[in-house]
């Protein structure tokens, strides 16, 4: 079994794991990133609503409001650094009655005490001035929420890690862990990675990986939350991201319509605890209550616009039903063992800032020397469809590749395919190919666009096509 | 900017029969747009028989089919551009195409729209479930089949018992697969019959009526489906749920027609057919746009978008040529029974072809066209099924001095 030493180990290449390796990647460390599925943002970072939130609706001097106020303030200069879409489209909060109105009142005066700026109560005219589909009498806009576009900000953290010298282990699931001589060894029964320090980013297995370092004390529980994708056709219905009055026996922030970087809109989350730490299944019952509370904000959005279904696993540190909300955990267990338990929403707002909790704990037991070559910058992939004319032509001449489209839905050429297959990462998937490219993301499906991807990988002599890795294969045989 | 006379979008059954219609009119600057490689569509990837049986009175293949319009466009120096794809239509009929020749811009006095469909997915119909590989649509299989020679899985099981549903249990079976069962939502197959007993009972594979899928499972690739019966109302039973073992699910659960160009043209939609409203001329609310075959709406036979195209390339010609429009005076309507009907508008001062489709099965029932309360004309069907197309030939004279015509089965 092969075998290398690290500095720093980090389990799990969500957004998290990707910017903590990220931050590390400043100084003169070695650092690995160890991940079970086939690619990064495969887990909740992958299946979340994209919202760079503001903070204002999570508890008083929570890490999870002070982390996540700082990760908004902060996400914009990130987001230029990695060429990573950010959209400042803001928060509506809608109510009905006098009585919504007097919460909203009071969830305004709550947010701006906990640092949120340019809270306003918005009146019927002007709610419907900005947001003519919302069904509701007021509303409390939040200026400052934006969206980003979650898969591509993983994927930008991690493409500029790996820039910086970090070494990304994919379809490699941490089994056990051990520590001798001052060393962890995480063994994946394929490699056997040693580190002098290791980070437990690994999401909703984050309890199970504290356990397998010995520490027992913290239970991870999935609280699953399903979310339906509109055809870009409806993206005229919102301009912002509509939430309902809190649902205050449910708890969580009850099911949102957020328009996406992509120009989709997404309906979602549920919020439903589970058993499995795995199943991102969605089921029939959570489908219809996404239909009917998107409806219940904008009557007109129709099921049949519905053109995907996805769910994700929140880290939970609470069961169902108790009334804390619970908040983040970063800790230090002795041998140099950081553990980030957890991190469910607002992570992806928060992870900057995590990260850096992360750095200073590294820096006690490890020099922070920096790395002279460290380059902040990562150049986002070139998106044909976003092109000029002009550009469009000029590119073509350049490389007929360009003039053959792929994904009709999305306008995805198979100059852009075959440029996602040389990432840095060195992902190969369908899925990865969809969420670098878009590609299989629009109405279709992939349904047109996946056996021409296919005949790409046999023109490029790539054996063979999976759609997350190993086990899953498009096909299972050639005819003749 | 280059200039056209007129430009069709697809080179599918219908657009073929366009351009050549077009320039048997005497239309001369005349280009088809296809996205694919090859001049013929969806044609190409269908490899079985039972195209032509109405235009060629011969059971041809999809690619012999296809081979017969591509060789006349050949021979007819009619222009082709494969792997081009429209990405922007205006309502001034101004073009702009992605091609490995280049970023084209295109002034057209005419355009045809023969787009085809795309199929309903699993994410559409919303099964609830994982999401594996080993979960496509039969189109899809068909493709990565026929034209690719590849084999999608082993053991399957097929979601709707549409033709290509039909065609491609047979198909999996023929190159060795195992095919579970075709399961079908309503009590009574799409298909037509001749596929039924072609494609399932001539190899033994169950048709299951008023049964679908419920649940997809397995992490990677697909590992079962929970499937059950439905009730009347077409909801799952779940005292019948049981659970199949399978590496691929197949869909053929319907058919969209693909509008996305015609939408963002301003072209007035019918939300029953999924296409563009039109007139007898198969022109639609913009001028010189016409559309035709499976792009306005979904056609049993090849032949029947065909003849669907050439209506189209006959008058998107007379426009070109001669500036000559039809007009959406009056309206027709599906009425009782009837799901769907084109065209949407006549003029009354021609003979009229009306192409519908019922909602549900009926025996020995009467078609009615009437103009409000006056029967125009009253045609007895032994059988009506809504997977076959009822075309209905409507003379100048039964439609002189009409307001408007609707069509019911008589209850």
């Amino acid at each position: 079994m092969p075998e290398k030493t690290y500095d720093v180990a980090i389990i799990g290449a969500g957004v998290v794991g990707c910017s903590v390796a990220r931050e590390l990647s400043r100084f003169k460390l070695s650092i690995a990133v160890v991940e079970k599925e086939s690619d990064v943002a495969e887990g909740a970072s992958g299946a979340n609503s994209g919202v760079i939130h503001t903070g204002f609706k999570e508890p008083k001097l929570s890490l999870k409001a002070l982390y996540c106020s700082e990760g908004n303030r902060r996400f914009p200069e990130i987001a230029r650094e990695l060429d990573v879409p950010y959209k400042k489209v803001g928060t509506y909060t809608v109510g009905e009655t006098i009585e919504d109105l007097k919460k909203l009142e009071k969830l305004k005066e709550a947010g701006e005490a906990a640092g949120a700026i340019g809270l306003r109560i918005l009146e019927e005219k002007e709610l419907k001035q900005r947001e003519p589909h919302v069904k509701g009498n007021f509303a409390l806009l939040a200026p400052e929420g934006g969206i980003t576009d979650p898969h591509e900000y993983t994927i930008a953290l991690a493409e500029n890690a790996a820039q910086n010298g970090v070494i990304f282990y994919f379809n490699n699931e941490v089994k056990k862990i051990k520590r001798k001589d001052g060393l962890y060894t995480l063994d994946s029964g394929k490699t056997k990675i040693k580190a002098k320090i290791v980070v437990n980013s690994a999401g909703v297995q984050a309890g199970k990986i504290a356990e397998l370092a010995g520490n027992r004390k913290h239970a991870v529980n999935a609280c699953r939350g399903e979310y339906l994708v509109l055809d870009k056709k409806t993206s005229n219905l919102i301009t912002g991201m509509i939430y309902p009055m809190p649902p205050e026996k449910t708890g969580g922030i009850g099911v949102h319509l957020t328009p996406t970087i992509g120009g989709n809109i997404i309906i979602g989350p549920t919020a439903e605890y589970i058993n499995c730490l795995e199943d991102t299944s969605t089921t029939a019952e959570r489908i219809s209550e996404l239909v009917d509370g998107a409806r219940f904000l904008v009557p007109e959005i129709n099921p049949k616009h519905v053109i995907h279904e996805y769910s994700g696993l929140r880290a939970k540190t609470v069961k169902a039903g108790e009334a804390n909300k619970g908040d983040f955990i970063i800790e230090e267990n002795p041998g140099m063992f950081i553990q980030l338990i957890g991190i469910e929403s607002p992570g992806l707002t928060a992870a900057p800032v995590i990260a850096d909790k992360v750095r200073e704990i590294v820096g006690r037991h490890l020099k922070l020397e920096p790395n002279k070559k460290f380059n902040p910058k990562r150049n986002k992939r070139l998106k044909f469809s976003q092109l000029s004319d002009a550009e469009k032509e000029e590119l073509i001449k350049k490389n007929p590749d360009y003039g053959i489209v792929v994904c009709r839905c999305e306008q995805v050429t198979k100059g852009e395919i075959i440029e996602s297959l040389r990432n840095p990462l060195g992902v190969g998937t369908l899925k990865g190919i969809r969420i670098r490219t878009r590609a299989g993301m629009g109405r279709c499906q992939g349904s047109f666009c996946m056996p021409k991807i296919m005949e790409i990988f046999r023109e490029l002599n790539i054996k063979e096509l999976t759609l997350k890795g190993c086990e899953s294969s498009i096909c299972v045989r050639d005819l003749r | 900017m280059m200039e056209k006379d007129l430009v069709v979008i697809g080179g599918g059954p219908a657009g073929l029969a366009a351009a050549l219609k077009a320039r048997e009119k005497g239309l001369k600057d005349i280009l088809i747009v296809e996205r694919g490689d090859h001049l013929g569509g969806i044609l190409n990837q269908c490899i079985h028989d039972g195209f032509g049986v109405e235009i060629f009175k011969q059971a041809l293949t999809g690619p012999e089919y296809a081979h017969r319009y591509i060789e006349e466009v050949n021979e007819g120096n009619i222009e082709c551009i494969t792997n081009a794809t429209v990405t922007e239509l205006s309502k001034d009929r101004i073009l702009k195409i992605v091609s490995p020749m280049g970023f084209l811009k295109i002034k057209a006095k005419a355009v045809v729209l023969t787009t085809g469909c795309r199929e309903r997915t699993r994410e559409m119909i919303k099964i609830p479930g994982t999401r594996p590989a080993g979960v496509y649509t039969a189109g899809c299989v068909q493709n990565l089949m026929n034209l690719g020679g590849r084999m999608p899985g082993k053991k399957v099981v097929i979601l709707g018992s549409g033709d290509i549903g039909l065609i491609m249990a047979r198909r999996l079976t023929l190159e060795g697969a195992q095919v579970l069962a075709v399961l079908e939502l309503l009590p009574y197959s799409n298909g037509l019959k001749r596929n039924i007993v072609q494609c399932l009972e001539d190899y033994d594979i169950p048709l299951m009526l008023s049964h679908t899928v419920v649940e997809i499972k397995g992490a990677k690739r697909l590992a079962s489906v929970k499937i059950a019966r439905v009730d009347e109302n077409l909801k799952p039973i779940k005292a019948s749920e049981r659970m199949l073992k399978c590496d691929t699910l197949l869909l053929s659960v319907g058919l969209i027609p693909e509008n996305e160009l015609a939408e963002k043209a301003g072209v007035e939609m019918d939300e029953k057919t999924g296409g563009p409203c039109v007139n007898e001329f198969n022109e639609t609310s913009v001028e010189g746009i016409y559309a035709a075959g499976n792009a306005l709406q979904v056609h049993d036979l090849a032949d029947w978008a065909t003849l669907e195209g050439e209506n189209a390339g006959l008058h998107a010609a007379e426009y070109a040529i001669r500036g000559v429009r039809g007009n959406r005076k009056l309206k027709t309507a599906a009425g009782n029974g009837v799901r769907q009907l084109v065209p949407q508008y006549y003029s009354g001062k021609q003979d009229l072809l009306l192409t519908l489709r019922v909602s549900k099965p009926e025996k020995n029932k009467n078609l009615i066209i009437r103009d409000g309360d006056r029967m125009i004309k009253k045609t007895f069907h032994k059988e009506l099924i809504p997977s076959e197309m009822i075309r209905l030939k409507m003379t100048k004279e039964e439609i002189e001095n009409t307001g408007g015509l609707t069509a019911d089965v008589e209850a």
